[in-house]
């Protein structure tokens, strides 16, 4: 909680100081303060996003102070239902989330949505990616299909979360793309990415459906192959690995990550935090953050940003109603 | 290999390495010691520090971290009742009735052994046979999980005195239940969260432990009143030998033996890890135990504190296995790791230790000197460490209810967390008054919450059908053990003591049938 105190102080000295130096100076101002409100626990995904866009954010001189908060609880609902009540003291705060957020709120895991909220960009993705055994009868995804079509009990994709969440998703879309039925896949679900693989290579599943930088760490070990990968175009670090589009399934899926605002922003303080996040990309601080964490560059700001999302709604929203997991 | 080998030694004892071994079992020690503050809040402390060293100098600080707070996470355990990580939690079973009993010193001084001996076990195992024991990792599917759970049910029974069986068995039941809180990977419906979207992600085991534990037992000693106190302050402070006598020695030397192997091949597994290493090892030794001996688990035996002591550093080192040979995380812990070794570009898997055999062999090398290293920090540190007991209570309690809460807290960040562990401390309250036993709970948790998702997850596998149970060779071993272990022990009671009348005994068989 001791975070919320210096982050009042901080906005209060950064409105003061803004008032101040309002006009006065011309050259491009750093952000003075941003306060990354981070949904999750330490050591996840969530906060490795946070804490290195934050770390290059404050080695380039972007941003003057830079402060951090977990808030974990209800899946990312505790940190957005905080973020809307305390939206008017927030004005410094950005939230990391990624594709979950669409997920859970059309499943209602908490009542509100991405609407609620004031997007601010998309910066990084990551595509799907469906994963085999190196011995693995399976040459390309197109044999996948082929068993899939004649006896879609046959094919067991496992994945590290639950029933109904993106692995499963991912994969559900990938063979309704192929033409068969969404609902015949069956999904063996774990409870963590590296306890999916360790299934998959114990061979009890047959496909592990996980993401595209996770999948390429698995196939530089030397265990498994990457069949296809959902990204729009082959990607440069796997140029041998053929997207679904390709092979003719007409299925694209990104798992993005970006940074939501409170409510009721105004547009200024909103394109100030786009140009910051803009001009991260340039910095080699970045850089840095970027290739030690094999992160793939995906900068949809704003209102580019609020129609992926929207689109991403409708087809992950359409997928989980044929799915049965909406009514 | 020996190549590597040798590369291996000259990295790990290059002065900066051998200074982080000593850094770092020193910092995981400590924070380990704290309760609540376990492996992962240390690891994950340590990765900043990380960036700015070399691969090997960087994971062996890690390393360090992690088998420290292990070795650290006993001495609050037994001192204070108050788990300083999930895989001491049994530690405390046994470990804090010895330090009731004026054998404070002698249960720390066992712990450290135990703990020296299976960080020893599974570094040498490690060293001679890491990349074969990547295929015992993957020998287990769901099936095979779902059965090692069974077997270590079996252990309730261990945790029982007479009279207590029905007890620890509703007890179990309670925990098992407590299990099925949040969303169900299987099927991805969240079940008994009544609507509060803090429930989702369900009760944490650490969350559990402290409640029941470190929290009850916190206040049950104010509710105890104060007339007491002084008298008790006395006993306590009294630390009592450190010293095993030979006989001792002898009855504990098969168990840390046993439970170090069996230790090491359980963190092997990626779906196990040191918290189940722990229980198994605890129940096996129960059930090994001899009729009289098993009475005195849970009321301070020797065996009952060195088996779970061995067997969870044996595990922490024996997920280095599946860390390092497949890239596979077993626990959080490991998975910080696999990040930290990933940002340096270093992928592990088959291959590593061809390609980059300097961090491979000196990680596991410098475990060799780590576990060295926590013996002689940590025996001369008994006698201080221990004058603990002799703060003021008006000091310690608040200090153990601080670092509790803090630590639970500092993993989850939700601060529902800790108004739920005033419920639980509530309720363990009334339980334990009515002389509930605690240990069964916790084990229905961690087992039967495991047992459950495997078996669920066996189940989508095999379309429905149990055949597994007797068709995978594997499984139908494991769950003949468990019959084994079971029925035998009863029946030769009968037989033994035919003119008596049915003991209690036979009351465990047909419950868990």
């Amino acid at each position: 909680m001791f975070c919320k105190t210096v982050n009042k102080k901080t906005l209060i000295a950064a409105m003061l100081t803004g008032c101040l130096t309002a006009g006065a100076s011309l050259h491009v101002a750093a952000v003075e303060s941003i306060h990354f409100l981070i949904p999750g626990g330490a050591g996840g995904g969530w906060d490795g996003t946070a804490r290195g866009t934050g770390e290059a954010l404050s080695k380039a001189g972007l941003v003057d102070s830079i402060s951090y908060e977990n808030m974990s609880g209800g899946g990312g609902g505790k940190a957005i239902a905080h973020l809307i009540e305390t939206a008017d003291q927030n004005h410094d705060t950005l939230m990391v989330n990624s594709t979950p957020i669409v997920i859970r709120s059309l499943s209602k895991v908490f009542p509100q949505s991405f609407r609620d909220l004031t997007p601010v960009a998309a910066t990084i993705g990551d595509f799907g990616a469906f994963v085999v055994k190196n011995d693995s009868k399976y040459k390309s995804f197109k044999d996948v299909v082929a068993e899939f079509s004649e006896n879609p009990r046959a094919i067991k994709i496992g994945g590290g979360s639950a029933r109904g969440s993106m692995d499963h998703l991912v994969a559900a879309m990938a063979f309704k793309a192929a033409g068969g039925d969404a609902r015949q896949v069956r999904y063996v679900a774990y409870d963590a990415g590296g306890k999916a693989m360790a299934g998959l290579l114990s061979g009890e599943t047959s496909i592990l459906s996980t993401g595209f930088s996770e999948a390429l760490a698995l196939a530089e070990s030397g265990e498994v192959r990457i069949l296809v990968m959902t990204g729009d175009e082959r990607n440069a670090a796997a140029p041998d690995v053929p997207t679904l589009k390709e092979l003719g399934y007409d299925a694209t899926f990104v798992n993005w990550r970006g940074f939501f605002a409170a409510p009721g922003i105004s547009d200024t303080e909103k394109a100030e935090f786009v140009d910051t996040l803009k001009k991260m990309y340039q910095t080699p601080e970045w850089e840095t953050v970027r290739a030690r964490n094999g992160w793939v560059e995906i900068f949809k700001p704003d209102d580019q940003f609020i129609a992926f999302l929207e689109q991403q709604e409708k087809e992950v929203g359409d997928l989980m109603r044929e799915l049965g997991f909406l009514k | 290999m020996l190549d590597g080998i040798f590369t291996g030694l000259s990295t790990a004892v290059m002065p900066f390495n051998l200074l982080m071994v000593v850094v770092g079992c020193f910092a995981g020690t400590f924070i380990g010691m704290l309760p609540g503050l376990g492996p992962i809040s240390a690891v994950a402390l340590m990765i900043p520090i990380t960036y700015g060293l070399d691969p090997s100098s960087g994971i062996i600080l890690m390393a360090g971290v992690y088998y420290g707070a292990v070795f650290g996470g006993s001495t609050s355990s037994i001192l204070i009742n108050a788990p300083g990580c999930a895989s001491t939690v049994v530690t405390a079973f046994d470990g804090y009735p010895l330090a009731q009993q004026n054998q404070a010193g002698k249960a720390l001084a066992l712990a450290a052994y135990s703990s020296f001996t299976g960080g020893t076990v599974g570094a040498l195992a490690l060293l001679f046979a890491a990349p074969a024991l990547a295929k015992v990792s993957l020998s287990f599917q769901s099936t095979d999980y779902f059965a090692l759970m069974i077997l270590g049910l079996t252990a309730v029974a261990a945790f029982s005195g007479k009279g207590q069986v029905l007890k620890a068995l509703l007890m179990t039941v309670f925990g098992l239940m407590i299990a099925t809180v949040g969303t169900d990977t299987t099927s991805g419906a969240t079940r008994f969260t009544f609507g509060s979207i803090d429930l989702i992600d369900g009760v944490s085991f650490l969350l559990l432990a402290m409640a029941t534990f470190a929290l009850t037992e916190v206040v049950m000693t104010v509710l105890k009143g104060e007339h007491r106190e002084e008298e008790e302050q006395v006993d306590m402070s009294k630390l009592g030998s450190m010293k095993l006598s030979r006989e001792e020695i002898k009855e504990v030397a098969p168990t840390i033996g046993r439970s170090s192997v069996f230790g090491f091949l359980v963190g092997v597994l990626p779906g196990a890890g040191a918290t189940i290493a722990s229980f198994l090892a605890y129940g096996l030794e129960r059930n090994l135990a001899s009729a009289k001996e098993k009475l005195k688990f849970g009321k301070g035996s020797l065996r009952g504190l060195a088996a779970p002591e061995s067997a969870n550093n044996a595990a922490s080192t024996g997920s280095f296995v599946p860390l390092l040979t497949l890239g596979i995380p077993g626990s959080g812990t490991t998975a910080i790791m696999l990040g930290a070794l990933i940002a340096y570009g270093i992928q592990p898997g088959p291959r590593l230790f061809l390609d980059h055999p300097d961090v491979f062999w000196s990680v596991i090398i410098s475990m060799y000197f780590g576990n060295l290293v926590l013996l002689i920090l940590n025996l001369p540190l008994i006698p201080y460490i221990s004058k603990l007991l002799v703060i003021p209570r008006p000091i310690l309690i608040p200090m153990i209810l601080f670092f509790s809460i803090t630590g639970v807290y500092l993993v989850s960040f939700n601060t529902f967390d800790i108004q739920m562990m005033v419920v639980i401390t509530v309720i363990a309250i009334f339980l334990k008054l009515l002389e509930f036993p605690m240990a069964p709970m916790l084990l229905g948790y961690i087992l039967g919450g495991l047992m459950e998702t495997n078996l669920s997850r066996a189940l989508v596998i095999s379309d429905g059908s149990l055949a597994f149970l007797w068709e995978r060779p594997l499984t139908l071993a494991i769950i003949s053990i468990a019959v084994i272990v079971l029925v035998v022990p009863p029946l030769l009671d009968l037989v033994r003591n035919r003119n008596r009348t049915r003991g209690p005994e036979v009351a465990v068989n047909e419950g868990e049938g």
